[in-house]
């Protein structure tokens, strides 16, 4: 279809986004006017674990412009369970009650006239706590003797998946074996606009806007938390909504308690999250730390992988706690394996709780393949870029399905990776590199190279809604279930419903994130969005068109097959003088002395397509680092990313999600994490205190692609949203150790601070 | 005004916004971004973290860059505020907002006001920036979204633009190749 004359498809169309956020008229949740609106405030603990021995709030509750002040005692709200497949005890009271188990928990909620009261009164909030040792160590939360966080529960443990758990070691007797423990480090997604909710009661219904990446999803968790008939509830994001990269899917417990007091108090109500807020209270992504084997035979083909790790799930457990199961499903990577043994065990710990982060489970797969395999490359004296590639699965493997029940849909990856090479030129790299360990430069130079394959629309997320319809004036209006929140949804989405109808992108509106126009969908994330409702839209246009080539045809008297799109309308081919206008076409679809026999009135139609399992998009990237031996300072130098999403709708939107994706990679590379101190303080709770890159740090990438369609969607498209996060970690990491590792150092946890590179090789000399 | 205020009172702050005069009694605690936003009810104003890092609040104070959020409200009496508000004139972009779209410079765009305020200051200072200026000049604001190349790139294409040159386009619009055309299927 891309072949097609005029197909705008491929092509790099400006956003239509563009011009209202542009000029700031466009509106996010905090911006929107509300007549009569009052302002809620969370008092949080400052314990990681204790018992709350009293709450003293009545000085609070006079104080000027209070309007009410809440606790366990006076509120009382079903405990909100992250994770309902979990065992009920792990739920989060709501407000904390008798205990807190993490610095941020709710311990209080005031809602007073202005934002500044609401502050003021909160500080005049007395809690008395009876401390707690606190757990942070996850491993050490797993032993018989640490303290407990859920006495109902008597263990730490919230959750445990495997591979081959029963079998043996499958590294055991091999010619060469590898092992790496390594931390995929805590860390906070930080969309650049915090979390927030406006509630507003209208008798029995209730409207609530929140920056959200699912309001379809938040919707039903808040009809459950507040008793409602979900028909009485709008749960809508805004047109603006500041970025979410996986945190902002869920429903909150902040989100409750302002609906749930908005309707008590039949007031509207803002939560405006301040960022220090955020820190603690948006889950935090990652977390993970795990031990490994590789075993190899003599010629350096893998032979067996054993993997054991933990996974935090902070303090009430979330969607954090299973992602260890996307790990399990990615943990073969791109590589034939012929035996893995893997087993997560997901704990809970006093610290913020941690969910979906860009990647989500699948980028700590990819770092502990690449981490293990560059330092059997290193024991076994082999070139790191030719490990992989004798490893790789082939073409001709396929279809896959690989030891975690991923069935991976098409995969070219040998030629990524030699795209990779070539951009980079390897071979230079390994020249240049050479010169300067000969020279005794204090810089070295290191070269990091990875090969990657990630899942998109994991878990059952390929099915999504889609509908086409075609209005009286000659418009169109798209609806989707899905809800872009930065991913340039409204332009991809009309290029796609304007190419196969010929209606100018401008005349298409498209409908998404509202729950009175949507009636249902699974939001944006897991990079799901083009190939679901993408594919849902470009089937509804296809059935809309062939419909209105049918109408047209019986009101041209011609055959449907000689009908074509022409300006503003159909017209028989050849003759685009007689065209019969979309608004032509509608009035006549109602008109049932102009229909056909037998067809049904109004050109529209909606569908849940159907992308029967998940796409399996791949790449790979080369970094090329310089490290000051005498500093510890890591410079970036070059970045080359091959990424292979499927066919390509928009290159220039898909280069913006490679160019962000690798910044947030090499974020957690080089600068971020979520660090605690032992009682379990938050030390990195504001952005001075945590790290993240600004355009100083970092550098110009070179990004490309190959395109290898995907069979499971008819725009062949597969995600594009987390591949950069996922390729680039571990080849900035792999770089960096690469330019040290002659000075005998063998690996460094991320991130790759000065401080940390320095003492790694002091320690090494 | 007086040089100090009991609790409880306000101070008056008179200034001008985007051209226009702007007078109101405010609390003396209250930060000039909250009155930017509230009082003066310019939403476009954005706040990333209201404590001085992520720059999304970015204004200019008689053309300077500020922090919107470190400031208090009483501060910007008898001073030319700018705000996002102020670029564009009616329909038509002001040249870096234009250059930022012809360069898909922004994603979810929540750090572009302050994006774009520092642009402005930075392009009135030094009108043709190197790329490791930009960089330099860009490093007190964050965005999440677009590892910045994107942005650094706007800034080049808003360089072309306001020298009257034809930058080079990252994106066509998208009504190129549609209209007009026959195409069958
Ligand atoms: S909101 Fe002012 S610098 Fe972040
Ligand atoms: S575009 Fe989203 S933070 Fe910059």
């Amino acid at each position: 279809m891309s072949d097609v004359q005029g197909s705008i498809l491929g092509n790099a169309v400006l956003r239509r986004e563009d011009p209202t956020l542009l000029t700031g008229e466009d509106q996010y949740y905090d911006d929107l006017a509300v007549e009569g609106l009052v302002h809620i405030h969370f008092v949080r603990s400052v314990v990681a674990h204790a018992n709350l021995t009293s709450v003293d709030i009545s000085e609070a509750t006079g104080m000027p412009g209070v309007i009410g002040v809440y606790t366990a005692d006076n509120l009382e709200v079903a405990p909100h369970h992250g994770m309902p497949l979990l065992p009920p005890p792990f739920a989060m009271p709501l407000p904390a009650k008798g205990k807190v188990r993490f610095v941020g928990d709710i311990v209080a909620v005031v809602v007073a006239e202005t934002h500044g009261q609401a502050v003021d009164a909160a500080e005049q909030i007395f809690i008395d706590y009876d401390y707690l040792p606190a757990i942070i160590d996850p491993w050490k939360a797993l032993e018989a003797d640490a303290p407990i966080l859920f006495d109902e529960v008597g263990s730490n443990m919230c959750f445990e998946t495997g591979l081959a758990m029963e079998d043996g070691d499958p590294t055991e007797g091999a010619h060469h074996v590898s092992s790496l423990q390594m931390d995929s480090q805590r860390l906070a997604a930080v969309p650049i606009e915090p979390n927030g909710a406006v509630a507003i009661p209208d008798g029995d219904k209730l409207t609530v806007w929140i920056p959200s990446q699912n309001p379809i999803a938040v919707r039903g968790a808040l009809a459950g938390a507040l008793g409602m008939e979900a028909e009485n509830l709008r749960v809508a994001a805004p047109y603006g909504v500041g970025g979410g990269f996986g945190p902002k899917a869920g429903a909150y417990p902040e989100h409750i308690l302002t609906a749930t007091l908005a309707r008590t108090l039949n007031k509207p109500i803002k939560w405006t999250e301040l960022r220090s807020e955020n820190m603690v209270s948006l889950q935090h992504g990652r977390a993970m730390n795990m031990k490994a084997k590789m075993a190899f035979d003599a010629d350096g083909k893998i032979t067996g992988f054993d993997v054991d790790l933990v996974a935090e799930s902070g303090a009430y457990p979330g969607i954090g706690a299973i992602l260890t199961t996307f790990t399990q499903t990615m943990i073969q990577g791109v590589y034939a394996i012929p035996a893995i043994r893997y087993h997560a065990r997901s704990v809970v710990t006093n610290t913020t709780t941690t969910g979906a982060y860009r990647g989500a489970g699948r980028p700590e797969a990819t770092q502990l393949l690449e981490r293990i395999l560059d330092v059997a490359a290193d024991e076994m004296n082999m070139d790191p870029a030719e490990l992989r590639r004798i490893n790789l699965l082939q073409p001709e493997d396929f279809p896959v399905t690989t030891h975690g029940g991923a069935s991976y849909d098409s995969g070219e990856y040998e030629a990524a990776l030699d795209a990779a090479l070539e951009a980079a030129d390897y071979q230079g790299m390994l020249e240049d590199q050479a010169a300067r360990r000969e020279s005794g430069d204090p810089k070295q130079l290191g070269i990091g190279v990875s090969t990657y394959v990630e899942v998109t629309a994991p878990a059952g997320l390929h099915v999504e809604f889609g509908a086409v319809k075609v209005n009286e004036d000659g418009t169109v209006t798209a609806r989707v279930g899905t809800s872009a929140h930065g991913q340039s949804h409204i332009t991809s989405f009309s290029m796609i419903v304007s190419d196969m109808l010929g209606v100018p992108m401008d005349d298409i509106t498209i409908l998404q994130s509202d729950t009175d126009e949507i009636p249902r969908g699974s939001g944006t994330m897991g990079s799901r969005s083009l190939q679901t409702a993408g594919s849902a839209l470009h089937v509804a246009s296809e059935t809309v068109l062939a419909k209105a080539k049918e109408l047209a045809a019986h009101m041209l008297e011609a055959s449907s097959d000689d009908i074509v799109k022409g300006e503003g309308g159909l017209h028989v081919a050849g003759v685009p003088a007689n065209v019969v206008s979309w608004s032509e076409l509608v009035a006549a679809s109602n008109d049932d002395s102009k229909r056909p026999e037998g067809m049904e009135p109004e050109l529209a139609h909606e569908l849940d397509f159907d992308g029967q399992n998940a796409t399996f998009p791949f790449g790979a990237h080369v970094s090329l680092v310089e490290v000051d031996t005498e500093t510890g300072n890591v410079d970036m130098v070059r970045h080359i990313a091959v990424d292979d999403c499927g066919r390509i709708l928009n290159p220039m939107i898909v280069e913006g999600q490679q160019h962000g994706g690798i910044a947030q990679g090499v974020a957690q590379a080089l600068y971020e994490g979520i660090m605690y101190d032992s009682d379990g303080n938050p030390v990195t709770a504001n952005l001075m205190d945590y790290a993240i890159p600004a355009a100083s740090e970092l550098i110009s990438y070179e990004t490309s692609n190959t395109q290898t369609d995907s069979p499971r969607n008819p725009l062949g498209a597969k995600g594009i949203g987390e591949s950069g996060t996922i390729g680039s970690t571990p080849a900035i990491h792999n770089a960096v150790i690469d330019a040290v590792s002659h000075l005998g150092v063998r690996h460094i946890d991320m991130p790759l601070t000065a401080n940390k590179v320095w003492s790694a090789i002091q320690e090494a000399r | 005004m007086s040089n100090t205020t009991q609790v409880g009172e306000t101070a008056s702050l008179a200034c001008t916004i985007n051209g226009a005069a702007f007078a109101v009694e405010v609390d003396p605690r209250r930060t000039l971004s909250d009155v930017i936003r509230e009082d003066a009810g310019l939403t476009g104003t954005h706040l990333g973290c209201e404590h001085g890092v992520c720059g999304a609040c970015t204004i200019l104070v008689d053309g300077e860059p500020a922090r919107s959020c470190l400031m208090l409200g009483v501060q910007a009496n008898g001073h030319d505020i700018t705000t996002i508000e102020g670029l564009a004139n009616g329909d038509e972009l002001h040249p870096i907002q234009q250059a930022m779209h012809e360069s898909h410079g922004f994603q979810c765009a929540f750090c572009s006001p302050g994006f774009l305020m520092s642009t402005v200051a930075l392009l009135a200072e030094n009108p043709s920036p190197t790329r490791a200026e930009i960089r330099e000049e860009l490093s007190g604001n964050i965005c999440r979204c677009t590892g910045y190349e994107s942005i650094i790139k706007g800034v080049e294409t808003a360089v072309e633009l306001l020298a009257g040159n034809e930058p080079e386009q990252t994106g066509q619009t998208g009504q190129t190749g549609q209209t007009g055309q026959e195409s069958a299927q």
